[in-house]
């Protein structure tokens, strides 16, 4: 079953080193139409698209994780053994094309050598030879190819020069394998290394070397570089674990260093065979070198830094709100059509506030997702990304987060939906899981109107806000961006914490961005997010209005309706403007009772009231609590839920006097004010915490595959959100607050 | 004979010898980081905590304490 050589469409698997355009051959190959799926058992994700070849025949193209060797320390970068040498239960490649950066040969050829180890077809596609040729240097390819005794096809992937010699080379290497199946380029030939090959390899189980003595050899090689005391790869059979240890023990005893010695006769080989076919001038100091002298330089590189972190954040956080604002106003446009064309009724209620409302829900998201890929898509494009992780790497690793996550942690404090799609810009699974639990604390764009309103309903309506409040806005940023900092690193010290891995990257050199392909990904991202975190919102938005428009009572709403009709009689009779205007604000109010009354009633309401005793401890009565529900639609719900709570209409905004009195002088039974100071400030620090946000989840589920992860987050928050809270409001009052 | 990260920017050396823990030595000298190979150090990123090496030809950043496990002697 792993050979797919009897089945009539061959697999072909994309391989190479990071920052090689990989990704970029990929969509070339496949016109840019590619499935997104997961590796079985793993969700990291992989691109598998198709490719017609001239003459018809059809193959699969799938994509790898990029990796400087297929030696393995973790599950995730033993994937890319899997994907390439075909282990099951990953089917074995008729083919691997290796994208080659050529200005890195060297370091690429090493992957190169491995692969053509494992006995699977070879092409190496020689990308980007234009910056090769800037920087001075020139290969020729006809050695190259006779050295390695592959195809090799230079290439300018991102225009497609190159493209139509690939193709070709696909076509003849699936027709005859032989031409890219060389053998062994270096062996351990004799002596102690050769001895423990051919002990590990006797360890090999069938899965893996599928009766090829070569290939039996080349991943005994593999356990010995990948295996050792302080890491335990799953997946790896117990047997050639043990044998690979057991071997690795004793040449070190006996002083031999087996690493050194497989990756010294590797680099041996690839010295002679780059000096034979890589010709350079004398060095000249190319255009990144330039760039690099300002863009990294230690004041100056720095202010550019800010700036365009800056700049970034700034669109995320105020650039969007034209778009947002339009895709709201176009949401209730049609809202109002819809129920204008339907008359009232619970149809049109269920249309209107539930699926119109909820597909509005997720739209809004788009422009902020747009614009933050579209920045992280040239930064990556262009070679910054890479930048900015060395740049940010002592101060993330401090708190045990990856270089790159950074660019996340800032859009968080726009919001956590794009911020947690963003974290994929790292490649390590645990690295992206970590940065997505703590994001959410950061303060995001939706508790801005919440802590608005209870600022301000500190004070007496008559009075404004003052410095006092200015400053506990600050404060409260402060604060969730110290938790999230905190909460990260006791999740890398306990739950997550990572194998040490080293940072030994590359500077990519920068380039202008390819815009079509950056275009594409963003598009990807945005259907995606549409397609999967989508429908979860508007299911949860859905839910959310049932709880809070059912049970339905007409008794309850009979003294409403009347009230009413008798103002729509006097309107329909008087004449004078000003009449008019008092009758139909009326009637307004009438109907703003009737939406309190009405959610005091339902579902959600009940909920509040079953909940109190859970939240009292935290100086909240029911209504927080019905507002805490509505606000896990989207944080800034709680104020519009306020509104309608207290009959004043879900059309307010934290600025609004009248639901600053009606919070002001709202009592609890016994005749306390509910709405203290105290209060105000434990209600933030809930939501300061808590995962009120059913978009964040949806979108976490879809970045993590499962449910589990989702649960975690909201766990982990509700609990911390209830403890600090909690904390709060029993200090204050032990302090003599109310 | 010193560690990397006492070279100065500009300086050029030959590695001598890769020391640290298993998975940090090997994937040192995966990236062509072998003992008797020529390097230059051609940037200090002080702020980020990261060296650039120009090394076969190519370039690598690694961290200050990365750099710490290898022993070079410096090429006047």
């Amino acid at each position: 079953m792993q050979s797919s050589t009897t089945s009539t469409t061959p697999t072909i698997v994309i391989a190479g080193n990071p920052n090689t355009g990989k990704s970029t051959v990929f969509n070339q190959l496949t016109g840019g139409r590619a499935r997104i799926g997961n590796y079985p058992g793993i969700t990291v994700e992989r691109s598998i698209g198709k490719i017609l070849l001239p003459g018809g025949r059809l193959a699969s193209v799938q994509d790898s994780p990029g990796t400087y060797s297929l030696a393995a320390r973790s599950s995730e970068e033993l994937l890319a053994l899997e994907a390439i040498a075909g282990i099951e239960p990953l089917p074995r490649p008729d083919l691997v094309v290796v994208t080659v950066d050529a200005s890195q040969l060297s370091r690429n050829l090493y992957l190169v050598l491995q692969i053509i180890e494992m006995r699977v077809p070879v092409i190496v596609a020689l990308n980007m030879t234009d910056t090769l040729e800037k920087s001075g240097q020139q290969i020729d390819v006809g050695i190259l190819g006779r050295e390695l005794g592959v195809p090799v096809v230079p290439m300018m992937a991102r225009s497609g020069r190159g493209l139509g010699d690939l193709v070709g080379a696909i076509m003849r290497v699936l027709q005859e394998p032989a031409l890219a199946l060389p053998g062994w380029r270096w062996k351990p030939d004799s002596g102690a290394l050769h001895d423990d090959m051919q002990a590990v390899a006797a360890t090999i189980p069938e899965s893996w070397h599928q009766n090829c003595d070569d290939r039996r050899q080349a991943l005994a090689l593999w356990a010995l570089l990948s295996i050792d005391t302080e890491h335990h790869l799953a997946g790896v059979p117990d047997t050639m674990r043990q044998g690979a240890a057991s071997c690795r023990l004793a040449a070190e005893s006996a002083g031999r260093d087996p690493d050194r010695e497989i990756i010294e006769g590797r680099y041996q080989w690839i010295d002679s065979c780059v000096s034979r076919c890589l010709r350079e001038d004398p060095r000249r100091l190319s255009a990144t070198d330039r760039v690099d002298r300002v863009l990294l330089h230690p004041a100056l590189g720095l202010v550019l830094f800010v700036v365009m972190m800056t700049i970034v954040f700034q669109a995320l956080f105020t650039g969007a709100d034209p778009l947002i604002g339009l895709i709201e106003s176009g949401v209730s446009w049609i809202g109002g059509k819809v129920g204008m064309a339907m008359g009232p009724g619970l149809l049109t209620d269920f249309l209107v506030n539930g699926v119109i409302d909820g597909v509005g829900a997720f739209v809004v998201f788009l422009p902020q997702i747009l614009m933050l890929f579209l920045f992280i898509g040239l930064m990556e494009d262009s070679g910054y990304m890479a930048r900015v992780a060395v740049l940010m790497d002592r101060v993330m690793k401090s708190m045990g987060l990856h270089g790159r996550a950074f660019v996340p942690m800032l859009s968080g404090y726009a919001c956590a939906v794009p911020a947690i799609m963003a974290t994929r810009t790292m490649e390590r699974r645990r690295d992206r899981l970590l940065t997505m639990m703590a994001l959410p604390l950061m303060t995001c764009s939706a508790r801005l109107p919440v802590y608005g309103l209870l600022i301000a309903a500190m004070v007496p309506p008559w009075q404004e806000a003052g410095f006092v409040q200015g400053l506990l806005m600050s404060f409260m940023y402060l604060f969730g961006t110290a938790m999230a900092l905190i909460v990260t690193w006791v999740l890398s010290k306990t739950m997550l914490r990572g194998s040490y891995i080293p940072l030994v990257i590359e500077m990519p050199p920068y380039r202008l961005p390819h815009w079509p392909s950056v275009w594409r990904m963003v598009l990807r991202r945005v259907s995606d997010f549409m397609k999967t975190a989508g429908t979860i919102i508007l299911i949860g938005s859905i839910i959310i209005w049932a709880l809070l428009s059912f049970p339905r009572d007409p008794q309850l709403e009979a003294p409403f309706d009347q009230q009413q009709q008798a103002i729509e009689q006097q309107l329909s009779q008087s004449v004078s403007p000003t009449d008019q205007a008092a009758l139909t604000e009326q009637l307004a109010r009438v109907e703003a009772e009737r939406a309190g009354a009405m959610t005091r009633h339902s579902y959600a309401g009940r909920l509040g009231h079953a909940i109190e005793p859970l939240i009292e401890p935290l100086g909240f009565d029911w209504k927080i609590g019905v507002g805490i529900i509505s606000a896990f639609a989207a944080r800034e719900v709680f104020v519009s839920t306020m509104g309608v709570v207290f009959g004043i209409g879900e059309d307010v905004n934290e600025e609004s006097r009248d639901l600053r009195s009606k919070m002001w002088s709202d009592r609890w039974p016994d005749g306390r004010q509910v709405f203290t100071p105290l209060v105000c400030l434990s209600l933030m620090v809930f939501f300061a915490l808590a995962c009120q946000c059913m978009s964040t989840l949806a979108v976490v589920r879809r970045e993590t595959g499962g449910w589990a992860w989702p649960a975690f987050m909201f766990a982990y928050m509700t609990v911390l959100a209830w403890g600090a809270s909690f904390l709060v409001f029993q200090t204050g009052r032990l302090l003599g607050y109310s | 004979m010193t560690s990397l990260d006492q070279l100065r920017e500009g300086d050029k050396a030959t590695l001598i010898s890769v020391e640290g823990q298993p998975t940090l030595r090997r994937r040192l000298m995966e990236m062509g980081l072998l003992p008797g190979t020529p390097l230059q150090l051609i940037r200090r990123l002080d702020l980020g905590g990261v060296l650039e090496l120009e090394v076969r030809r190519s370039r690598l950043s690694l961290r200050h304490a990365e750099a710490t496990h290898l022993h070079v002697v410096a090429i006047a």
